[in-house]
This record gives structure tokens, sequence and C-alpha cells, in this order.
């Protein structure tokens, strides 16, 4: 501390940091930014240990032999993988972190519509978690995080029961987090937001909302008709009662497709903001990218079937649901398309967050694109439950959706932390996770056209190359994703004091200071403008 | 925040944001509960279309003079609850207590008749995975019928239990009250949620009893 004795002598402000201490003042906060560091520190958690699991796997694959992991052990770690990443990180990520701290500033809002419930929600959040912590320590779960039945009411004997108790707790913490923005973003805006003045942060925050709140219900009663099933050995996913396991795959993708669109929108709106910001431009064809957000979020409840195309579901289905899935290509590209003609001739500075945001429109493209073969029938069923659906989906997961959200945190740090964080490891470490990112999952495109399946532990020698790449590339991302972490804890106490707005944005965010005060602005501001009211859209030479 | 009412949350202008803020919340609510029921209401309608003749015969196990009773119990709770809300409105303390605690009184009559059901059930052994007796070629569809009957009116019934438990609360509140015609925000949003669980039954009436035993 005695670098910033300096500091000190000036009079001290009091922000949300500091004006009160102790465990207790953070267990029963119900201050928004609170709440939102708390869910940052929770995900940090759980991201590391889905993130363990993920280099068990890649480490068994390095070898064509199953030699590190019995196939039972494998079976797990992948399941464990997924349920802790899609569930305990993925869905909450965006919103519940960087939405709860600053959707309420940048609508000009003391706090949340309903600040107790937010809180609730990051208590179910870790109740759901403990559940699916005690499944993991006490002998884990093998069904996949897809829990398909027969096999997760009638055969599996590992802990489906805690685990499927887990996501349905969590489930409401996603539908209460979705509902108190939908209530948050009606109700608080501050004189003079109307709507297409709105930040498209807040926009896909809302259509991400939506979602939310109409998809996790059907998840939360597909899992208790499951447990049911699995407690009373008899239900109605039952095949020996002429029940139909189908339905259950319906049932759950009617969410979990839609919950693609929980985890991808929410980076989307990031994207927007550090186009924006960072090219010195308005973002180009604002309604265009703000409408996109909500037709994303509509397409996306009409699509579920492309999960069901080898299933056994009716082929005319499958023709309509596969010309769905293409509709969802055209918001998707809308988007692209927009981001692409903002950086178009703007002042370009490359900012650790704008290297996080361009690598997220690389790769959400390529993922976005590969998507569209798995939404073709025919190609679909070359790859069905290969590794070229995992590499698809870790493209719009990892390389977009965890993108989004690192440039999102170094976005918004200096306004959370008051410190900026070093910015050449900051880039480093950008670049790094890039090259890790894609040594890791483009092989497995290949992989997978090959023929190599998912969930097997071993496979044949001819596949050894591709893996050893691919398990090297991991190695590569896990130190990536390492480094933010010190560096970013380490600026909390050298980081340079980061003034009210360090990157000289626009959003009311910035308008206060850094960190907020408790009720985020001294005096409740208005608004008179649209929301990226940068320079120009002429470039600015020399 | 001292220039704010006594009753505003901090994070409000005003009580009129305040009330909007609180009535959008239960409409979103309700409208998650909607999707949250209808998981079970498609399970119903795709193994209804499956197995309409096992369904009809499994509905015929079922007491349509009770489930009436019950629909007629729970449309009067509905109305008392209609008028604990303009008692809270009006201003009128006395007729918001009754109301209340009519509401809760008849949301416990209907539980009462519903368990008497249930038992009725478990006598003829038609709970499933528990104590299930039909045999025959179409026992199998009929016991999905009787998971997804007990499912259903057990879900519904969860829900009217927490209802009354909340209206006790509200009642409790209103006792003291807490409650004037300028400020009664959860007397409002709990009738809404009352009238909810209400219409719910309102489907599940005709789904379970009346459609199935008029089939083949």
């Amino acid at each position: 501390m005695t670098t910033a004795a300096a500091v000190v002598a000036e009079e001290p402000r009091l922000h949300y940091l500091n004006e009160s201490y102790g465990v207790r003042s953070w267990l029963l906060t119900t201050d928004h930014k609170r709440v939102g560091l708390l869910y940052l520190i929770s995900l940090t958690g759980a991201f590391f240990v889905g993130g363990f699991f993920a280099v068990m796997l890649r480490l068994e694959l390095l070898t064509p032999a199953g030699d590190l992991l019995q196939a039972e052990t494998y079976n797990k770690f992948f399941t464990m993988h997924g349920v802790i990443m899609v569930f305990f990180f993925l869905v909450p990520s965006i919103p519940a972190v960087l939405g709860n701290f600053v959707l309420p500033l940048m609508i000009g809002a003391r706090d949340v519509a309903f600040p107790r419930l937010n809180l609730l929600s990051w208590y179910l959040y870790v109740l759901g978690a403990s559940f699916t912590t005690y499944a993991v320590v006490t002998g884990g779960v093998d069904t996949g995080w897809t829990f398909y039945t027969p096999y997760s009411t009638m055969s599996s004997t590992t802990q489906v029961m805690p685990t499927a108790i887990g996501i349905f707790i969590v489930g409401f913490s996603s539908i209460l987090t979705g509902l108190n923005f939908v209530v948050t973003i009606h109700r608080m805006r501050a004189p003079g937001l109307t709507w297409f003045r709105l930040p498209l942060f807040v926009w896909s925050l809302y259509g991400t909302s939506l979602i939310q709140i109409l998809a996790t219900p059907v998840l939360a009663i597909t899992v208790m008709l499951l447990g049911l099933e699995r407690l009373l050995h008899v239900g109605i996913f039952d095949p020996a009662l002429g029940g139909d396991p189908v339905l259950f795959q319906h049932l759950f993708w009617f969410y979990s497709h839609p919950a693609v669109y929980i985890m991808i929108l929410p980076g989307m709106g990031v994207i927007s903001e550090l186009v924006t910001c960072f090219a010195r431009k308005r973002i180009f064809g604002y309604h265009y990218v703000a409408f996109s957000s909500i037709a994303i979020a509509v397409f996306g409840f009409l699509v579920w079937g492309h999960h069901l195309f080898v299933a056994g579901q009716s082929v005319y289905a499958a023709m309509v649901f596969s010309l769905l899935s293409y509709l969802v290509a055209i918001p998707s590209a809308v988007k692209v398309f927009n981001w692409t003609a903002t950086l178009h001739k703007g002042t370009i500075e490359f900012r650790t967050p704008l290297l996080y945001a361009l690598g997220f429109i690389g790769l959400f493209t390529i993922g976005g694109l590969t998507g569209l073969f798995l939404a073709s029938l025919g190609m679909d069923v070359h790859v069905t439950d290969t590794y070229f659906v995992i590499a698809h989906f870790h493209y719009i997961m990892v390389g977009g959706m965890v993108m989004g959200y690192m440039g999102g945190v170094h976005y918004w740090w200096p306004k959370i932390s008051g410190r900026m964080y070093p910015e050449g490891w900051g880039r480093l470490a950008a670049l790094i996770i890039f090259i890790g990112f894609n040594l890791t999952f483009f092989p497995q495109f290949i992989l997978g056209y090959l023929g190599m399946p998912r969930r097997y532990h071993a496979y044949p020698d001819e596949f050894q190359v591709l893996n050893v790449m691919s398990t090297a590339g991991a190695s590569i991302l896990g130190v990536g994703y390492l480094l933010p972490m010190i560096y970013l804890l380490w600026s909390l106490r050298y980081g340079e004091p980061a003034g009210n707005n360090p990157w000289d944005a626009t959003g009311l965010e910035w308008r206060t200071p850094s960190p907020p005060p408790r009720d985020n602005f001294a005096t409740a501001p208005t608004v008179s403008g649209e929301p990226y009211a940068y320079p120009g859209r002429e470039p600015v030479h020399g | 925040m001292a220039e704010h009412a006594a009753a505003v949350a901090h994070q409000f202008d005003d009580a009129e944001q305040q009330r909007g803020a609180a009535e959008l919340g239960m409409w979103i609510f309700l409208a998650t509960e909607v999707m949250f029921f209808g998981g079970m209401f498609t399970a119903f309608t795709a193994y209804r279309w499956l197995y309409p003749a096992a369904f009809a015969h499994a509905s015929r196990h079922l007491d349509v003079l009770l489930g009436g009773t019950n629909t007629i119990v729970l449309i009067g709770s509905s109305l008392t609850m209609v008028l604990a809300v303009h008692g809270a409105r009006e201003g009128h303390r006395r007729s918001l207590l009754v109301c209340l605690a009519l509401t809760m009184l008849l949301g416990g009559v209907f539980l009462g008749i519903k368990a008497i059901e249930w038992t009725h059930k478990w006598e003829d052994g038609l709970v499933p995975g528990l104590r299930f007796t039909l045999t025959g070629a179409d026992a199998g569809p009929q016991e999905l019928f009787f998971f997804l009957y007990f499912a259903m009116t057990g879900v519904h019934a969860l829900h009217l239990i927490i209802g009354i438990g909340v209206v006790g609360v509200i009642l409790a509140l209103a006792w003291r009250g807490h409650y004037t015609a300028e400020y009664h925000n959860p007397v409002e949003v709990t009738g809404l949620y009352w009238h909810f669980v209400d219409i719910v039954w309102i489907f599940l009436l005709p789904m379970l009893y009346l459609i199935g035993r008029h089939g083949p």
C-alpha cells in the first residue's frame, strides 16, 4: 500500500466496495454490483472445475489406447465437463456477472427492479451447484449432459438424482435473473432513454431473458418427470409402458436448443459494445442489430428438432426443422456484417477487449457456418455424434461466448475494480487464447469429418496426430485462461487508477465514478440522444 | 432514501413505478408457470393421441362428481380473491381480511377433496410405481395416464399449498394494517397468482376427467 499513499491522502470516496466490509455485508447484499461479483467468483470456480475435466479428457485422448482413464471414468468426466460448463458457467456467465453489474448502470437505474430476488438467484445458483458438487464428489454421473432416457432413468447406477436436482434448482436461478432483467429494462430506464436509445447489450440481454423465462421452465418440468421416473421406476418416458424416450428428447431440446442462444446472445451484445467503442464509430445498422437479437430469440424456439434428425422423428418434421434452422443464420449474419461494417474505416485501437471481439467475430463465423452443415439433413447424418459436432459447438460456445465474456470482463474491469488491467499482458493472453483455441478445436472438425465418434476414450491409430494437436492446443488454451486470472487479481492492488471513463466510451455506465457509488449515480442521469455518439463516420487520417 | 415515501423501495422513483414493476414481474412469472405446466400438457396430449382407447378407459376411473365439486370450490375462491383485491383497493380492511380468510378456507376445501380422490385411487390400486394393480393389454398406457394424472394434479396442489401460504402471509400483514388504498401491490399480485392456479385447474378438469370418458 505504500505506493498508494498519495491516493490515500486525498479525500476517500465512498463506493460500493468500501461502503461496508465483512463477509456478512457481501452475503446479505442486495446491491446488483456486489451480486455480480459474487457470481464472478462462483462462476470462475465452476469454470476451472469444468476446465479440469476438459484437461483430463484431452490428456486421455493423447494416445489411441484408453490408458489414463477407464471407459466408465471417461464417461463421467465428459458428463461432468458438460454439466458444469453448460449449466453452471455458460448459461449464467455474461447475464449473471456482466449483466448484473452493468445493466442498471447502462439504463441509469439505482438497482435492478427486485434486488432481493437478485440475491436469491445467486443463492439458488449456489444451492444447485452444491447438489451437483455432491454428485461429483460421491462418484459422478455418466449419462452425458443430455440425460437421455431410458439410460438415465432405468440403467445408469451413477449419481443422476443429485445432478438432476442441481440442474432443476439452478434453472430457477436463471429464470429469476431473466424475470428481473425484463422488468428492469421495462420499468427502470432513465428519463429519455427510449427503446431505440438503449445500448445493444441491453437489447441482447432482453432477448436472452425472454428465452430464460420461456424455455427454462420446460427443462425444470422435464427434469422433474425424469426424477420421478427414476425414483418410482415407472414413468412416462419408459418404453416398457409404451412411453416414448423421443418425447424426452423433444422436451429436453425445447429448452436446450434455445439455451444455446441464452449462451451466445449476451456475447453478441458485448461484441456490439466493444466494436463501436474501439472503432470510435457509431454502430452500423443499430435497428437491425437490435432486432436480430429478438429474431434469434424467437427462431431459437422453433429449431429444437434438428437435434433429433437421427432419433426417429417424422421425416416431414425433420425437413421443417432443417429449414427453420437455416433461418437462424439470417439474424446471426446480420450481426456479423454489421460489426464488420462498423469496423470498416473506423479509427481502430487494438486494445485487449477489441482483440477478443475480433476473435469472437472470426470464430463465431466458423462456428455458425459449420452449423449450417449440421442443419442440412444429409450432411448431419454423416457427422452426427462425431467430433464435427463437438468442434462446431465449441466454436460457438468457447470461441464465441467465452471470448465475449473475456472481452466484456476486460472492458468493464476498470468500472468494476476502479483499476486498469496491464494492457500488454491482456493482449498477450488474448492472443494465446486465440491460438490455443484454434489448435484445440480446428483439428476436431477434421476428426469428425473423418468419422471419429464423440464420447469414446479410445480411438484408431490414424487419428492420433490430430488428437495430439488438439491436446497441445488445450494446454496452450489453459495457460491463456490462467493468465487473466493472475493479472486481473494483481491489478486490484497494483493497477493504474482507471478514472471514470478510460475508454472515452459513450454509455451511461461511464458517466459515474469507477468504482460506482452504492446507488450508482450521484444525480439521476437523463438521456437525450443516441447510444453510440462516437466522433463520426469518417476515418481520421494521419 | 429520505425523499421517498415509506412504502417505496429505494430502487424505485415512485409508487407508480413500483406498482408497475411488481405487476409486470408477476405476469412474467405466470408466463414461466404456463411453460412449466405446458411440458406436462404436451406429454399428455402426445400420449392421448398415441393411446386414445387406453386413456379413455383410464379417464373413466376418475370421479367427475368430486372433480366438478372442486371446480366450483376453486372458482368460488377466485371470487373471494377478487373481492379481497377490491376491498384492498377501496381501503376496506374488514372485507379484505374476511375475503382473504375465505380464500384460504376454500383452497383448503379443494385440497381436502383432492386428498379424498387420491385416497380412492390408492385403494383402487391406480398409483403408478407404488400400487398399480390394473392388468390387461392396455395397462401400460393406463399407467402412463395415471403417472401424468398424479404429476399434474400433484404439481397443481403444490401450487395451491404455496398459494394458501402466501395468502396467509398477506392476511397477517393486512391484519397489522400494512395495506392501504394507496399501497396494496402484494394483494394484487397474489390475486394474479391465485387466479392462475385456478385457471390451471380449469384446463385440468376437462382434459383429465371429461374429454377422455367420451373417447372410444
